[in-house]
């Protein structure tokens, strides 16, 4: 038990514990945003919402860059290992599915040699 | 020899994933094009799901529905669309309509490499965006599962 929980008790731990940061993962997740955007979308002030995306930058969660006046939120470094992981998840499912079609391949090999 | 299987996102809407296999193309074109053969690899034991049905009219203009169950799902989940191009035995093109919106486009080549099969798995999403979305929402699956551990942990802390 005192594994699992310093495995979590990290940045991450703080910056996921809350509903309205894991809301703005989720909208990040569909589209970049600007604060100020995001803000509307929380119903909160401006300030509010920079503290969270503070929160979310320092656990990785979230990358932001500043534009002019703009300061634009997407996913940070964590999400994008994460697609990488989804890419290597897709492979290993056509992966056991084309072991599996080996076998019907051979059988269907045998079978035509006994034609 | 172990066969390997690559995958790549190939652009900015397409993953691609190649094969060969040790046969003719036509052995492989039967495997993949024969309903009853279809069911025998296209739901691996190890992915947990299996078929609950399988029709497949495998002709251009011709439609298919794959229906799976998943012991994690009371509801059965129902994958169909209907095949575009259908060139025996090096091409097969379909659509996947299971979606809400406009869904990808899969086409799988086979292309006789001396006595070998490569086979080759495009599937090309309506947009960036698309392909964007399938990629966030498998993510956020995994934060929906990251969630349930920290609520549990706040549970022991507690």
């Amino acid at each position: 038990m005192v594994q699992f929980s310093q495995l979590h008790l990290d940045a991450s731990f703080a910056a996921l514990s809350d509903a309205t940061r894991r809301g703005v993962l989720e909208q990040l997740g569909r589209a970049d945003a600007s604060i100020t955007e995001l803000a509307d979308k929380f119903h909160m002030t401006l300030t509010g919402m920079k503290k969270h995306v503070g929160v979310l930058e320092l656990a990785g969660l979230v990358a932001t860059q500043k534009v002019g006046r703009v300061r634009t939120c997407r996913l940070g470094p964590r999400p994008l290992a994460e697609a990488t992981a989804w890419i290597e998840a897709y492979r290993q499912l056509w992966d056991a599915r084309f072991d599996a079609l080996d076998q019907v391949v051979e059988d269907l090999k045998r079978e035509g040699d006994h034609r | 020899m172990t066969r390997r299987t690559t995958a790549e996102r190939a652009s900015e809407r397409e993953m691609v994933v190649t094969r060969s296999f040790n046969a003719p193309p036509r052995i492989v074109w039967e495997a993949w094009t024969r309903p009853e053969l279809l069911q025998r690899w296209w739901a691996p034991k190890s992915i947990g799901i299996s078929f609950v049905s399988c029709e497949a009219d495998v002709r251009t203009g011709g439609g298919y529905r794959f229906v799976f169950s998943h012991p994690a799902s009371e509801q059965p989940a129902a994958f169909f669309g209907r095949y575009l191009e259908v060139i025996p035995p090096s091409r097969l093109v379909w659509t996947n309509d299971e979606g809400d919106g406009e869904g990808s486009v899969t086409t799988v080549t086979f292309e006789a490499r001396g006595a070998e099969t490569l086979v080759t798995v495009r599937d090309l999403y309506p947009s960036k965006a698309a392909l964007d979305e399938a990629i966030a929402t498998e993510t956020m699956a995994s934060y929906d599962e990251t969630f349930e551990q920290l609520d549990e942990l706040f549970v022991t802390m507690g």
